[in-house]
């Protein structure tokens, strides 16, 4: 299904500046500004974050943690409005960092809830998703329930949840963050090759710099709070990459400078 | 644990508590055992009265059953309109607390005068006192989905409708069925207090009859009925909620894997 013409539900525009779509997959995020007032005071997200995605490509983000990461994403998404600046994008869907599988539909009901949201019935949202869970590596498990699957297995799901959504732009929040080491190695991999057979324009916040050195093109670099983007770092190395290679290793120790962590 | 370890406890404390109770009868004699029967005068009443309990017992079972279903529907058609508009659930919730405060009696009698001697009076007194309990859990069922699961939704353009039907609902069940539980035991006490208005059998009508004719083992007799047909239907509820609810029952029960 198209994803063009099926975003009015989802998108609250601000009165004063619509929010605009862009057709071709790409986001622009022009030095937005989002505070949040809490009980006590208020609390600056994001202060002129700039943040421009080409289409299919694939932009990591890492920054420390409360540097208005989510919030960028849930900008992107059309989930809220920037205060100040603009924040364009073609449809996009979200990838929560908890993989929020629903306890009490199995792993290929799971995978077509973006299907089932439009209305697509049942079994046409099961045969959609069938031969991707296939390709996933989930074939057997597509009446398992969320609770038998593992860690890795869930995030998969979850990936091709929001993969079926359609839209163009996949934005991905901390994916891996809650799986052990080995499988979150295993899911930086599997990732990077789906994006590989499966371009998509991916903005994928992180706080693992290994993580977006494997996975992404280019790496943006946040400020603490309030979020803006400090440093960009291009990885224009060929894929699979591997940890361990100088070339990766360096860019690493890039982006950890550009955070300020001494490595 | 075993079975028969788990039900070992229970029962150990039940003949306990049967057992003072026995002893407690016997040694103020037989006056005071008009007013407190021993268990065993009440073991008698539930055989020798077996024929009357029963036939009135189907009575009380039927209002009960009705009674429930009726509250179960009322209960979630108003969680389900609390939870999609604010000011009702401003409006109404108060009123929803304050009709819990009233005593059933003293409006039976007008519910009787509006709806004659039939079941619907009795439906209606069961309806009222134990709804409140699903209306409160379901609406806290709905309520307490996860707000990223609803952003979630939105990304993936879910109107308010799909969003409801996909992710909310199913995730109040659980509440639905709390209340449900809870409903059961308040529900057999309400039985009770209708029968006690314009009735002519059933177990309340039973207890009301027996106590001023000093037959008090026929009334706590109809009062044990009255509690293990509450814990069958607790049961009976629970077992639903392992069955249609496994995800559920699974996520409050053993760790999931």
């Amino acid at each position: 299904m198209p994803a063009k013409g099926v975003s009015t539900g989802m998108i609250e525009a601000p009165v004063q500046e619509p929010r605009e779509l862009k057709d071709d997959g790409s986001v622009r995020v022009e030095l937005v500004s989002r505070t949040f007032a809490t009980r006590r005071a208020a609390v600056d997200a994001l202060a002129g974050m700039t943040l421009h995605v080409s289409p299919r490509e694939v932009v990591a983000v890492v920054g420390p943690s409360g540097c208005g990461k989510t919030t960028l994403l849930e900008l992107i998404c059309g989930l809220q409005k920037p205060d100040s600046g603009r924040a364009q994008a073609a449809p996009a869907a979200l990838m929560p960092q908890r993989d929020l599988l629903l306890p009490w539909l199995t792993a290929i009901d799971n995978a077509g809830l973006a299907l089932r949201a439009r209305g697509v019935p049942r079994a046409e949202a099961r045969r959609a998703a069938a031969p991707w869970l296939e390709r996933f590596g989930l074939q057997g498990f597509e009446r398992t329930a969320p609770a038998e699957l593992s860690g890795g297995m869930r995030q998969r799901v979850s990936f091709l949840r929001t993969l079926l959504a359609g839209k163009p732009v996949l934005a991905l929040d901390e994916p891996f963050a809650a799986l052990d080491a080995i499988t979150r190695h295993e899911m930086q991999g599997w990732l990077g090759h789906v994006l590989e057979s499966e371009p998509r324009t991916v903005v994928l916040v992180t706080h693992d710099v290994e993580e977006a050195v494997i996975v992404a093109d280019r790496v943006v670099v946040m400020s603490p709070r309030p979020g803006r983007a400090v440093a960009e770092i291009e990885v224009a190395l060929p894929r699979p990459r591997r940890r361990t290679d100088a070339a990766v290793v360096a860019l690493r120790e890039q982006a950890l400078a550009a955070l300020g962590v001494d490595a | 644990m075993s079975r028969v370890r788990r039900l070992l406890a229970p029962a150990l404390l039940l003949a306990a508590l049967i057992g003072i109770w026995e002893l407690y009868v016997d040694l103020h004699g037989s006056t005071f055992s008009l007013i407190l029967p021993a268990p065993h005068q009440v073991a008698e009443a539930l055989y020798t009265d077996r024929g009357l309990l029963w036939s009135n017992f189907l009575v009380t079972a039927k209002e009960v059953l009705l009674g429930i279903l009726l509250a179960t529907l009322i209960g979630f058609v108003l969680a389900v309109a609390i939870h999609f508009s604010p000011l009702l659930r401003r409006a109404a919730y108060p009123l929803l607390v304050a009709s819990q405060a009233v005593p059933v009696v003293t409006f039976a009698p007008v519910l009787a005068f509006w709806l004659g001697f039939g079941l619907l009076p009795k439906l209606v007194v069961i309806a009222l006192v134990s709804f409140f309990s699903i209306v409160v859990t379901m609406t806290a069922g709905l309520a307490a989905v996860d707000p990223d699961l609803l952003k979630l939704m939105r990304t993936f353009d879910a109107s308010r409708a799909r969003t409801f039907w996909h992710v909310e609902l199913p995730s109040a069940l659980p509440g639905l069925l709390t209340g449900a539980k809870i409903a059961v035991a308040v529900s057999v006490i309400g039985a009770v207090f209708a029968e006690w208005n314009g009735s002519n059998s059933g177990l309340g009508y039973v207890i009301l009859q027996s106590l001023p004719q000093l037959l008090s083992a026929r009334g706590v007799a109809a009062v044990v009925i009255l509690s293990l047909f509450a814990i069958g239907l607790f049961s009976t509820l629970a077992l639903v909620e392992r069955l249609a609810l496994p995800w559920a029952y699974r996520s409050s029960g053993e760790p999931a894997r």
